[in-house]
């Protein structure tokens, strides 16, 4: 039996960054808020502690703080030809749970996409003529230019205390910083970190190839900071247990130290942990979504919230999920491409990696934070000519490590044993003598590269598993060996004592490696209801009160780390909802 | 804290209580003839088993030490505890399938799509011993544990390289689950009953905690850190 509880203003599925900031700005504007979280309160101050918090084990291998895939998963396969089979174990990407979700255990990379990521179709036909797109790459518009959401790149930033340099101050080009990015109003909030061993390396190596160097920005902040919510962040301890884990020094932004304090403390808004929202209430004729059941999971007694507002901010499978299971929307179709629920998934390319091996010095990889590399931007996005290549995007290259956690850093020259005597040997020697340099790639939309419901497996709520249609295309093998050549070059500029080829992409997207929590699409934002899921306010075009959140409003993938775009794109849409839709409900775009 | 320094000689003790595992493969003066030198010269793990019988702990303490033979960078697998923290894992919840999705059907499937036995990783190990110590009796004469080094050496190479034949699932998918998990009890923190006094983290350079470096990543720029490691419980 469903019991159903008294209406409140606005509810917000889910309790990350996107929910929390939705929640934030709601409430300031008056409303009265209910969270639903299916995971516990997880609070840095109780959960996030030395010596627990530095448990490789615990964390990093056995996957403490992630999504429970023996409860929900998704299911993958390569082509609609093939039967998906789901993914028992979390290898490639690790969603998180609990208050805060992934924003708690993230890496802390904060971006904006370049100019012409916001325009990625306008901006191809332009310069490389409107035949240049292959017919299957759907890629689309972000539907909100650079321009217009740099004050809320801006926002989430401040936010968030980033650590980085400018290379674009309000269309003055700095040294130092990105030089490739769109123009700032203004620096980012805190100086970048300090410079690792293996950051300096790249940095003189592709200063003398005539590349751009500039260090990541950072979410691990350099300085003690406080920011616009009156919420202080402490200053990064460089402590190499950043990626999967919680921050015992409250470095790494989240939405547990950046917002939630605030949040928490307001009586308009009432946090319910353990509640899972199972489906959303649709009314298709009043084009509403009335309510939105869950589950609290301690019971499995389900519930019925009846909302003004709806603010769908899960995880991309989720969002995809709760949107098919309600029928808002018409479903992606990729045999005539019609429908657009589910439609551009897209993922990350990203594995490409060469290894340099310096005996003469020491690089002390476990000194490190999550977003600590030095990158060069300079074979990204278009910011070199495609013309004759065969593909379009590119990637960021970053060299820097993140960890030195021996579980899983330990590198070895190539020909090395994996075991015995010699792997002994060679991993001693090596151990603080070594580092990576990696990339990260944009990944296109491709009709066949889409989201439905499995007709097979089921998670613990009985609900169908979302099933990922999805394998890396032409443009993604093209982009990657490109890439690679790029990082052999770095590499032997470094002049090191020995270094790994150079990897070449091939064979089909596995689920095993990890490469990146940055899977994308499903609920895509564009100007023409029939071919996207949400308008440029993130507003679905077939439920006014409902406001979609995350990466999977994106169209396609950049190659940058999502947050800081997501982050943005909360912001903005929270600025249209309490500056326009509460004077005047309805739709904010008239197709 | 484990007892490095008394060996037990559980093959012997299984001889002699007349167990059937042991008891079924060679005629006890033999066993004892393979056995009691290594037994003798390379005191293992001597914590109580959780979950491992007498013939699977013999097969991962002969396996870790052939895996991370002793020298003078480390003592042996075993000696570093490694078939103390398989044991605890496998009992434990990771053991019991925590964290994997185990609804049915099940089908081959290709390796890109990951993980995909009905078995839970305590159920994968008992079957893969059984299937390793069948080849190794086939091949060999003798369980995997009983062989010399020089065999104990070949034996896991023709498993990583697939050539083993098991019954079930693939030697190489054995071998590497294998290789991952004694890593693990490799370099875990000893807290798990693995890297006893913290001997992988010395044998690499690996400070340990409290990794707090703020300070510390501009005093040793591009200079060996030098500072002994510590571990979990220096904390607790």
């Amino acid at each position: 039996m469903t019991i159903t509880l008294k209406e409140t203003d606005a509810v917000v599925i889910g309790v990350g960054w996107t929910g929390s900031i939705l929640a934030r700005e709601l409430t300031k504007a008056g409303l009265h808020v209910v969270g639903l979280e299916r995971g516990s309160k997880r609070m840095p101050g109780e959960d996030f502690t030395i010596p627990s918090v530095r448990d490789d084990l615990k964390y990093a291998v056995r996957q403490e703080l992630f999504q429970d895939t023996q409860l929900e998963t998704v299911s993958l396969r390569h082509s609609p030809a093939e039967t998906a089979l789901p993914i028992r174990r979390l290898g490639s990407f690790l969603p998180g749970t609990d208050l805060g979700g992934a924003g708690a255990h993230w890496n802390g990379m904060t971006w904006r996409w370049l100019p012409s990521d916001h325009k990625l179709r306008t901006h191809i036909i332009e310069r490389y003529g409107k035949n240049a797109i292959p017919e299957d790459m759907t890629i689309e518009d972000l539907p909100v230019s650079y321009d217009e959401l740099e004050p809320y790149y801006d926002k989430f930033e401040k936010l968030c205390g980033v650590s980085g340099k400018a290379g674009n101050l309000r269309g003055k080009i700095v040294d130092g910083g990105n030089v490739f990015e769109g123009p700032r109003q203004n620096e980012y909030p805190n100086p970048p970190l300090a410079k690792s061993m293996a950051g300096t390396i790249m940095d003189e190596a592709s200063r003398r190839l005539g590349y751009h160097p500039f260090q990541a920005p950072s979410s691990n902040a350099s300085e003690v900071y406080t920011n616009f919510e009156g919420q202080t962040l402490g200053a990064c301890e460089y402590c190499g247990h950043c990626e999967r884990f919680g921050c015992e020094a409250n470095a790494k932004a989240s939405p547990n130290v950046c917002i939630l304090p605030a949040l928490l403390a307001d009586q308009k808004f009432e946090l319910r942990t353990h509640a899972q929202v199972k489906e959303l209430v649709y009314d298709k004729a009043a084009r509403k979504v009335t309510a939105v059941r869950y589950v609290d999971t301690r019971s499995g007694e389900e519930y019925e919230q009846p909302a003004g507002i709806v603010i769908l901010g899960a995880y991309v499978f989720n969002n995809v999920l709760l949107m098919l299971t309600a029928g808002i929307g018409e479903a992606y179709d990729y045999k005539t491409g019609k429908g657009a629920v589910g439609k551009n998934y897209c993922y990350q390319v990203s594995g490409n990696a060469v290894t340099v091996f310096f005996q003469d010095k020491e690089i002390n990889p476990f000194m490190a934070a999550g977003a600590h590399g030095v990158l060069i931007d300079d074979f990204n996005g278009d910011n070199f000519d495609h013309g004759g290549l065969g593909f379009f995007g590119g990637a960021w290259i970053q060299a820097g490590p993140t960890n030195g956690r021996p579980i899983a850093t330990r590198p070895v020259p190539p020909g090395t044993p994996r075991w015995g005597s010699d792997w002994k040997a060679a991993t001693a020697k090596w151990y603080n003598h070594a580092f990576s340099i990696g990339a990260s790639g944009c990944n296109y939309a491709h009709r066949e590269n889409f989201l439905d419901l499995d007709p097979t497996y089921r998670d613990a709520l009985g609900r169908p598993l979302i099933r990922m249609s999805y394998n890396f295309r032409d443009n993604d093998y093209k982009l990657a060996n490109y890439v690679g050549g790029v990082l052999g070059r770095l590499a032997k500029a470094m002049n090191p004592t020995n270094m790994s080829t150079p990897s070449v992409k091939k064979g089909d997207y596995s689920v095993v490696p990890y490469q990146s929590t940055h899977n994308t699409g499903g609920t895509m934002t564009g100007a023409d209801p029939k071919t996207s899921v949400v308008n440029r306010y993130l507003q679905s075009w077939d439920a006014d009160n409902l406001f979609v959140m995350g990466a999977s409003v994106f169209p396609q993938n950049a190659s940058y780390n999502p947050t800081g775009v997501v982050g943005a794109l909360a912001y903005w849409s929270a600025n249209a909802i309490t500056t326009q839709y509460l004077k005047s409900p309805g739709p904010l775009v008239h197709a | 804290m484990a007892d490095d320094n008394i060996p037990i000689r559980r093959r012997n003790f299984l001889m002699g209580a007349g167990t059937a595992v042991a008891a079924s493969v060679a005629p006890p003066v033999a066993a004892e003839a393979q056995t009691a030198p290594s037994a003798a010269n390379a005191p293992t793990d001597a914590e109580p088993l959780l979950t491992l019988t007498p013939t699977e702990h013999a097969f991962f303490v002969a396996a870790a030490d052939t895996l991370i033979p002793a020298d003078d960078l480390s003592p042996s697998g075993s000696q570093c505890g490694v078939a103390t923290f398989i044991d605890r894992q496998l009992a434990g919840a990771y053991g019991g399938g925590a964290r994997l999705y185990r609804d049915g059907p099940f089908a081959k499937a290709k390796p890109e799509l990951g993980y995909q036995l009905p078995l839970n990783p305590r159920e994968f190990f008992r079957a893969g011993i059984a299937a390793a110590n069948d080849w190794s009796r086939k091949t060999y004469g003798k369980d995997f544990d009983r062989l010399a080094d020089a065999d104990r050496e070949a034996a896991l190479k023709a498993m990583e390289a697939g050539k083993a034949e098991f019954s079930g699932f693939s030697s190489r998918m054995f071998f590497n689950a294998l290789l991952e998990l004694s890593m693990e009890g490799f370099f875990a923190d000893p807290i798990y009953g693995g890297n006893r006094d913290m001997a992988a983290w010395k044998m690499v350079g690996y400070p340990g905690l409290p990794a707090t470096y703020r300070e510390d990543i501009k005093k040793y720029f591009g200079k060996k850190y030098d500072k002994p490691p510590r571990s979990i419980a220096d904390f607790s």
